[in-house]
């Protein structure tokens, strides 16, 4: 029935779609198997795509030729850049989607793709010979063998959901999960452990009182995440804000001793910046309110998401709150908070290029390698997809360093360092924040992405323009100098001093207070010169990107030299083969540890937690370096 | 992180540590000539340093600014033909520690970087001037080097300094959280820390670095000897004892109780370990005022010292007086890292030693004649014995200092950056790099400060999570 894949992918959701259309773009044959075909690509959390430092991996897997950002604008309903006010490196574009049009967009998009078959079954087993993973054994449709095989399960090995005193087996609200994967993947070796999260009540929109509540607008222009031409937003949503107070917070109190969390019935651990309603209550009894964000799930949907309620409390206590707060008066709920409890597969178990260490052919990605969010989800579907793709044809994996990129962050994170909470991306966790921004993944990554085959060459085309747009704009800015009487005016209204003599215009762009739209407004030569470029599709990007790069030029070149650094130390490779035990010089831990780890170079033996300086200098010796 | 940066030039005494007649100084690296050049007047006036020729020693004077701070012989050896394989200059001083470590000082204060545990050797190895087998040599070397830095560091961690560099750390660290929370989590409901309450922050910092910085910079122990105090009730001998020790008549000495007022101080180096004698006013209540301004001044200078000879007449003091005084004393000073010896003076009043004092044999007593010289010799042994182990340690700890002091300085560089960011209102993920460059040169010392420990604070402290 099936014919022989080169690659098998085990779930469909945002890591599991990626890895498919990354994959089967590359020319790999591909069969997604999922428990539910009218599920892909679902947003089981909040319709919401992006966000600080998730919004960059958005960006990325764009630029590499992902289909995440796509997907995103082509069903988003309301935009925002958010941080604009920071510094270039924090703004981070976020997106609240159509949770209907999001998944069905992925199912299209997909169903364009002629190399990815698609089969609605559960996978019981991987089946392995000799330490290679050949196939999967299915519910019902017996076994399919594949070169190569990407678990991409999500939340759903023995999910377990807790509402109050009751729990049931589930791999989200209302879809089963999945038994038998995890048991069989522990007889190969490979170690599981539990992890949790939870959701918040979704409620009727029809019986919302919005007018008791802070309105949020989208942006005036709103942005995109695709750096192809997807297209504009011309309508959007709003989102909501309103408190909880004191009297909801007593309400909840009663439901604390049916807590499944605060009775030890969830063992698992939750992640600590996304906590429950009670246990913000619990941890900081001093705060009388606390904010919550409420979301609309789409153009036509009346389901409205509670962002910030997320509980495991009986319903009718969920409930009962619910009604207290502010807009909420008359709500009628559609469905309960929950909490979820699954197995993950410690990552550090992961080679870079997501495959097992323990059982060739095998890659892991997404939830299941102990992160939240569909971003970090997406970006590791789509590096599981393309190294599946490298391995087939025994070519070298595709890593990302962690000055390139936020995906190569996550990933050296997690293999390197591991998780025992549920692991999210913060802009804190990256060593170069400056150099990965929003604004230049794709100057960071396409080149990448087009010699991978994957990007398309439309997006070269653009990104050469871009480039030479930017360069064109910051020479001139470079040579050529503002006249104290048009720009005075301007940099008096931003209380910036004003210039006694003709001036470099970089050197006014260098004051914080100073905008080159605003330079340009009153600088008629500048005007002009850019003006000449308006007709370009890259034009508002080049912009950007040509005022970033002028103001914060001292700041980037800090940061390169930072990275060019530690690259010389990812350079010095480590094999595969050294015993650490044998290490005299090392501390018994430092050998335990990277005997554990295995680290592919120096840098990313020094990441490791409790890996000393001197450690290091031991093991470059032993290197003869 | 970046060990071994070999494009940075490098500097560290390449002679054992210690007291000694002559050291030698090594710089290496690219920038080591111009470093050089700045700090050293070659004794041949109109000698510019760019025609010293390689391998030939000049006489000159090392100096910071206008300061002068030693005469020394420089020798400029020109790359490749070096030890390291890169261009390299050795300063051969004085011996004295505290002449050392000004060097290095200023060596850092003009760009070099502190030389870590063979790194020298790394360079020459990675340039080609050793084989493998001698570089695993070196691999035992820096293992040792490290262990034993571990131990010092841990020693030194155990002081009051390590108090601080740990409140100055959790500052540093509170202070990344509250930057680091307005920018991965400005879209919650938490309140974001104001301007000036960032100010009052970096002002603790900054004087907590230059507390330390002042503490490490001075050298005060190598520089002024290990401070010895000289304790006991009026009239016990104290005075006697410290001129029997310095072998001059400096101090005082009178039969009426209270006649030194102040305190006295003068050093004398035994066998190369120099020490800092500190005679004190006598321990007593007292009503004359001047005197009991003698006394505080006591208090003050007991807490300064290393070690404490406690001084009482053995002729006319009984044991629970002893004992009392020593639980009084123990109340008010006690430190695990002062040394306590017990000198009983006035022996040549006694025709044999009472019986009682036999139960203070495990606090160490001497039995000494201050007036007759008699048994002195056996507290400068005994100062040297209980001082071999650490006077290693505090040789150890020129390096160690020096390489803390590059470490607080490259510190508070980036703080004063973060300061202006500040002023500027620099947005916060800018002021972020110079705030984690603090974090990072501090973290030499105390060990790197990981993001995940940042984001745990924040956790702590905020809610987090609409």
């Amino acid at each position: 029935m099936f014919e022989h894949y080169d690659i098998i992918v085990v779930g469909g959701g945002h890591a599991g779609s990626e890895a498919a259309a990354a994959g089967a773009r590359m020319g790999s044959k591909v069969l997604l198997v999922t428990m539910n075909l009218a599920g892909i690509a679902q947003m089981s959390c909040n319709p919401a795509m992006g966000g600080i430092a998730k919004g960059q991996i958005v960006r990325e897997i764009d630029a590499l030729g992902g289909y995440s950002g796509i997907v995103t604008d082509h069903t988003m309903v309301q935009f925002r850049m958010l941080n604009r006010s920071k510094g270039p490196a924090m703004w981070s574009p976020r997106a609240q989607s159509d949770r209907i049009l999001f998944s069905q967009k992925w199912r299209e998009m997909l169903e364009q793709i002629p190399n990815v078959h698609f089969w609605q079954d559960t996978v019981t087993e991987v089946l392995v010979e000799k330490g290679k993973a050949v196939g999967v054994r299915t519910g019902f449709g017996g076994d399919i063998f594949s070169k190569t095989i990407i678990i991409t399960s999500g939340t759903f090995l023995n999910g377990k959901i807790h509402i109050g005193q009751k729990n049931f087996s589930g791999g989200r609200l209302g879809d089963a999960n999945a038994t038998g994967l995890t048991e069989n993947l522990r007889s190969f070796g490979i170690e599981s452990e539990r992890l949790k999260t939870g959701t918040p009540v979704r409620v009727d929109g029809r019986t919302i009182d919005f007018s008791k509540m802070i309105e949020q607008k989208g942006d005036d222009e709103p942005g995109r995440f695709s750096y192809l031409d997807t297209p504009k937003l011309k309508r959007q949503l709003s989102c909501y804000l309103t408190y909880t107070s004191d009297e909801v917070h007593d309400i909840l109190r009663t439901g604390f001793d049916f807590s499944p969390m605060f009775a030890g019935r969830i063992q698992g651990t939750g992640p600590r910046y996304c906590p429950s309603i009670e246990d913000k209550i619990d941890r900081f009894s001093e705060k009388d309110r606390h904010q919550l964000f409420i979301e609309p799930e789409g153009w036509t949907s009346n389901e409205y998401y509670v962002n910030g309620f997320s509980s495991s409390l009986p319903e009718e206590v969920q409930f009962k709150a619910l009604r207290k707060i502010a807009g909420f008066e008359q709500a009628r709920i559609l469905k309960p908070g929950y909490a979820i409890e699954y197995d993950y597969f410690p990552p550090t178990q992961l080679q870079f290029s997501l495959e097992s260490r323990k059982v060739e052919n095998l890659f892991f990605a997404g939830q299941v390698n102990g992160t939240t969010g569909y971003e970090e989800a997406a970006g590791q579907g789509l590096m599981a997809g393309i190294n599946a793709h490298l391995k087939i044809r025994g070519k070298e994996p595709f890593v990302l360093k962690r000055s390139e990129a936020y995906i190569g962050v996550l990933i050296d994170d997690l293999v390197t360092k591991g998780t025992n909470e549920p692991y999210r991306m913060f802009t804190s966790r990256a060593e170069f924040r400056i150099l990965l921004r929003q604004d230049n993944a794709d100057q960071r990554l396409t080149r990448k992405g087009v010699e991978l085959g994957l990007a398309e060459p439309e997006r070269l085309e653009r990104l050469e323009r871009k480039e030479t747009i930017i360069s064109d704009i910051v020479g001139f800015i470079a040579k050529e100098n503002a006249d104290p009487a048009m720009v005075n005016p301007y940099l008096d209204s931003v209380s910036s001093a004003p210039i006694k003599i003709k001036n470099r215009l970089a050197n006014i762009l260098l004051r914080p207070q100073v905008s080159l739209k605003g330079l340009m407004e009153c600088d008629k030569n500048l005007q002009s010169f850019i003006h000449g470029f308006s007709g370009e599709p890259v034009f508002e990007e080049a912009i950007e990107s040509a005022e970033i790069q002028v103001k914060y030029a001292g700041y980037l070149e800090k940061e390169m030299e930072v990275a060019a650094k530690i690259s010389r130390l990812e350079d010095i490779r480590l094999g595969e083969n050294i015993n650490y035990m044998e290490f005299k010089a090392l501390s018994m831990e430092a050998r335990e540890k990277l005997q554990k780890v295995k680290p592919l170079n120096i840098g990313q033996a020094s990441r490791i937690s409790g890996i000393t300086p001197s450690d290091i200098s031991v093991l470059l010796v032993h290197l003869g370096r | 992180m970046h060990q071994y940066n070999t494009r940075d030039t490098i500097c560290a005494p390449a002679t054992a540590p210690g007291m000694a007649a002559i050291a030698v100084i090594r710089i290496s690296g690219p920038e080591a000539f111009a470093i050089a050049q700045v700090c050293f007047e070659p004794q041949k006036k109109g000698l510019a340093f760019s025609e010293i020729s390689t391998h030939k020693v000049i006489l000159g004077q090392f100096h910071e600014g206008e300061r002068p701070v030693d005469e020394v012989l420089l020798t400029k050896f020109q790359h490749p033909h070096t030890y390291t394989g890169e261009d390299l200059v050795e300063i051969s001083c004085h011996g004295s520690p505290f002449i050392q470590q000004e060097i290095i000082r200023i060596l850092i204060d003009k760009g070099a970087r502190m030389a870590k545990p063979g790194e020298f050797t790394m360079r020459a190895f990675l340039n080609g001037r050793m084989d493998l087998s001698q570089a695993e040599a070196v691999a035992d070397l820096i293992a040792s080097n490290s262990s034993a830095s571990h131990k010092m560091a841990f020693r030194q961690m155990r002081g009051h300094f390590s108090e601080r560099i740990r409140e100055l750390r959790q500052q540093l660290v509170t202070f990344a959280g509250l930057i680091e929370l307005e920018l991965d989590f400005s879209e919650e409901d938490v309140e974001f820390a104001d301007r000036g309450s960032l100010n009052t922050l970096l002002d603790t910092i900054e004087n907590e670095i230059g507390r330390l910085k002042q503490s490490f910079s001075m050298g005060n122990v190598l520089k002024n000897g290990i401070p010895v105090a000289i304790i006991g009730k009026p009239n016990v001998g104290k005075s006697t004892l410290l001129n029997a020790l310095l072998n001059e008549e400096r101090a005082i000495v009178s039969d009426i109780p209270g006649t030194t007022r102040d305190t006295i101080e003068d050093t004398i180096a035994i066998n190369g370990v120099a020490f800092r004698f500190i005679d004190t006013a006598g321990l007593r209540h007292s009503e004359d005022t001047i005197e009991t301004f003698g006394i505080e001044r006591t208090y003050e200078k007991i807490r300064q010292a290393a070690i404490i000879l406690y001084l009482f007449d053995a002729s006319g003091t009984t044991l629970e007086e002893i004992t009392e005084t020593l639980n009084d004393f123990r109340e008010k000073f006690y430190d695990e890292n002062k040394r306590l010896i017990l000198i009983a003076n006035k022996i040549d009043l006694l025709e044999e030693i009472p019986h009682h004092f036999r139960n203070l044999v495990e606090l160490e007593t001497i039995f000494v004649s201050a007036k007759r010289k008699e048994n002195i010799n056996m507290i400068a042994e005994s100062l040297l014995s209980s001082v071999s182990t650490a006077s290693e340690e505090e040789n150890q700890a020129i390096v160690s200092n020096s390489r803390h002091y590059e470490a607080l300085a490259k510190t508070a560089e980036a703080i004063a950056a973060v300061r202006r960011g500040i002023e500027e209102n620099l947005p916060g993920d800018l002021m972020a790099i110079d705030l984690r460059s603090a974090l990072h040169h501090l973290g030499t010392i105390t060990g790197e400060v990981t993001n995940e420990e940042i984001l745990g604070n924040i956790f702590e402290k905020f809610c987090i999570g609409k």
